[in-house]
């Protein structure tokens, strides 16, 4: 009955998704990823996972969980049920001082189970005017505990005017999400020099208009 | 009411047989130039035949369904078009609930007085109504930057995807003496005329273009692609005379005075597409591009068209 239920409400919430957006996948040259990926996105609201998972083919999107912030979305009933039932988060403890397990341990174990990931490694919603924030270190301890999983670079195009904060309407705006081609950790390559390579990988799929805002 | 079915009936019958002709042509030309999926015009081409049997069959479903769903499947397209409009507008956050009540409050609301045939709160509650509201609801937030432009560009939108794509299914309200029941061949001889003239301009430029018409604006547009198109749109409009209420000279008027508004409405959405940078309004409809790319000649010529029979022909 719950596996109905939330397979009835994630239907739902494809369909609101493209009703709104009319999101729309721009792959790289090769199209739609085929391997284990860990796909990394620019955070500006609370439906970036939403519209990564709604572009990807069926068969990638049953194997995706989005990587959250258990502090929100174990906080009531209602977001416990679409963030565990609904989506099969990756649910992780934000805060260091309050964990009882590593969050890179547990995405680890989740790629060992053979899903895919999705991850934003600015660490927590973007309400600057800047187009992305310094990436925090997660990124990179990711890469080093899993190196052979693909790293894809996805741009998430729109939302942020779509439901800018404080909004609780959202209005209806065409949003693309950009993928870019995969990154692994190099041998020998250091923790800033990795993260800024995975930054600019990300940035260099923003529309013009938005990266020289 | 039976003669409107048969007529309908004939009608759909042709444009199935346009279309069957449009695929065979299509498949062979593939076969013969293009086997393997390389020469991207006879690529685009056939996407374009398919996309318009899809579109064939949508607004025929719309027809049998009678007023309801054509005035659904109307105020969806005013909505799909309106979003592809406002993600391309210098929209700001002070903005937000004036866009969100263009799309929740003012397209449902107009569709609804066409329901209720209210035609004269109808032909002034987006000039009237919403163009006063929109700047007021925007102007509460006190934002300044930009803001004539962004009112201006947001009553555009809504002009152009609301105000004037309703103008089609508004043709159902007309009251012509001796057409009772008929009036959604009207709505037929409109869309067949603006979008026959389309593909005939299209078809006319690439068999016999050679002299650009615009070449700022849009540069597959020729003077021969324009005059043969017109022309024989005007023909084609001529010799639907049966389904509409005029006598075959008013309709081939008709269908020239469509044709025109349709070609200069072509131009006008061309010329914003340039001035923000993109080749296509969205990607809706596979080989067209987006909804308005479809639509920006229909949205010129219909209150046009409407006006016109309305000023002529209706009692109310």
């Amino acid at each position: 009955m719950k596996a109905f239920m939330a397979d009835l409400f994630a239907g739902v919430v494809l369909l609101f998704a493209r009703a709104i957006t009319a999101v729309r996948a721009i792959w790289d040259e090769t199209g739609p990823p085929r391997r284990q990926s860990v796909y990394f996105a620019n955070h500006a609201s609370h439906g970036d996972f939403i519209l990564i998972w709604a572009v990807l083919p069926p068969r990638l999107r049953r194997r995706v969980r989005p990587v959250a912030g258990a502090d929100y979305w174990l906080k009531s009933p209602l977001r416990r049920f679409i963030g565990q039932d609904v989506f099969n988060a990756v649910l992780i403890q934000r805060v260091r001082e309050e964990r009882d397990n590593d969050p890179i341990e547990m995405m680890a174990q989740a790629l060992d189970e053979h899903a895919s990931l999705i991850f934003f490694p600015e660490g927590t919603r973007n309400q600057t005017d800047l187009p992305l924030l310094p990436f925090k270190t997660g990124l990179f301890h990711l890469a080093t505990a899993r190196p052979d999983v693909d790293l894809v670079p996805v741009w998430i195009a729109n939302l942020n005017r779509v439901m800018p904060k404080g909004e609780f309407v959202p209005v209806p705006l065409i949003c693309t999400t950009t993928f870019g081609a995969p990154l692994r950790l190099q041998a020998g390559e250091d923790k800033e020099a990795f993260i800024e390579r995975a930054q600019a990988a990300l940035l260099a799929l923003a529309p013009k208009s938005e990266s020289s805002q | 009411m039976s003669t409107t079915w048969h007529d309908m009936f004939l009608l759909l019958l042709g444009i199935g047989g346009v279309l069957l002709l449009a695929s065979l042509v299509g498949r062979i030309l593939q076969w013969r130039l293009s086997p393997d999926g390389s020469n991207s015009t006879i690529e685009n081409l056939n996407a374009r035949i398919n996309a318009w049997w899809i579109m064939a069959i949508l607004i025929a479903i719309a027809f049998i369904a009678g007023r309801v769903g054509v005035l659904v499947l109307f105020a969806f397209c005013s909505f799909a078009a309106l979003r592809e409009f406002v993600t391309l507008t210098n929209t700001r956050r002070a903005d937000h609930w004036a866009l969100a009540t263009a799309f929740f409050v003012v397209v449902p609301l107009q569709y609804f007085l066409l329901w209720k045939e209210e035609y004269g709160i109808f032909s002034v509650f987006i000039p009237v109504y919403a163009f006063l509201l929109m700047p007021i609801i925007a102007v509460i937030r006190g934002d300044t930057h930009n803001f004539l432009v962004r009112i201006a560009e947001l009553q555009w939108a809504l002009m152009i995807c609301v105000f004037c794509a309703s103008h089609v299914p508004a043709l159902l309200t007309l009251n012509i003496p001796g057409f009772e029941g008929r009036n959604v061949l009207l709505i037929a001889f409109l869309v067949i005329v603006v979008q026959l003239s389309d593909v005939l301009q299209y078809v006319w430029g690439k068999l016999f273009g050679r002299t650009k018409i615009a070449p700022n604006l849009s540069p597959s547009k020729t003077v021969e692609g324009f005059v043969g198109g017109v022309a024989s749109a005007t023909l084609i409009g001529a010799g639907l005379w049966w389904i509409t209420p005029f006598t075959p000279v008013q309709a081939g008027i008709m269908a020239f005075v469509i044709a025109m508004m349709g070609f200069f409405g072509g131009l006008v959405m061309s010329a914003i597409k340039r001035d923000r940078g993109v080749k296509d309004w969205g990607h809706l409809i596979d080989g067209h591009g987006g909804l308005i790319d479809r639509l920006d000649s229909v949205v010129f010529s219909a209150p046009v068209f409407f006006h016109l029979t309305r000023y002529w022909w209706s009692l109310s």
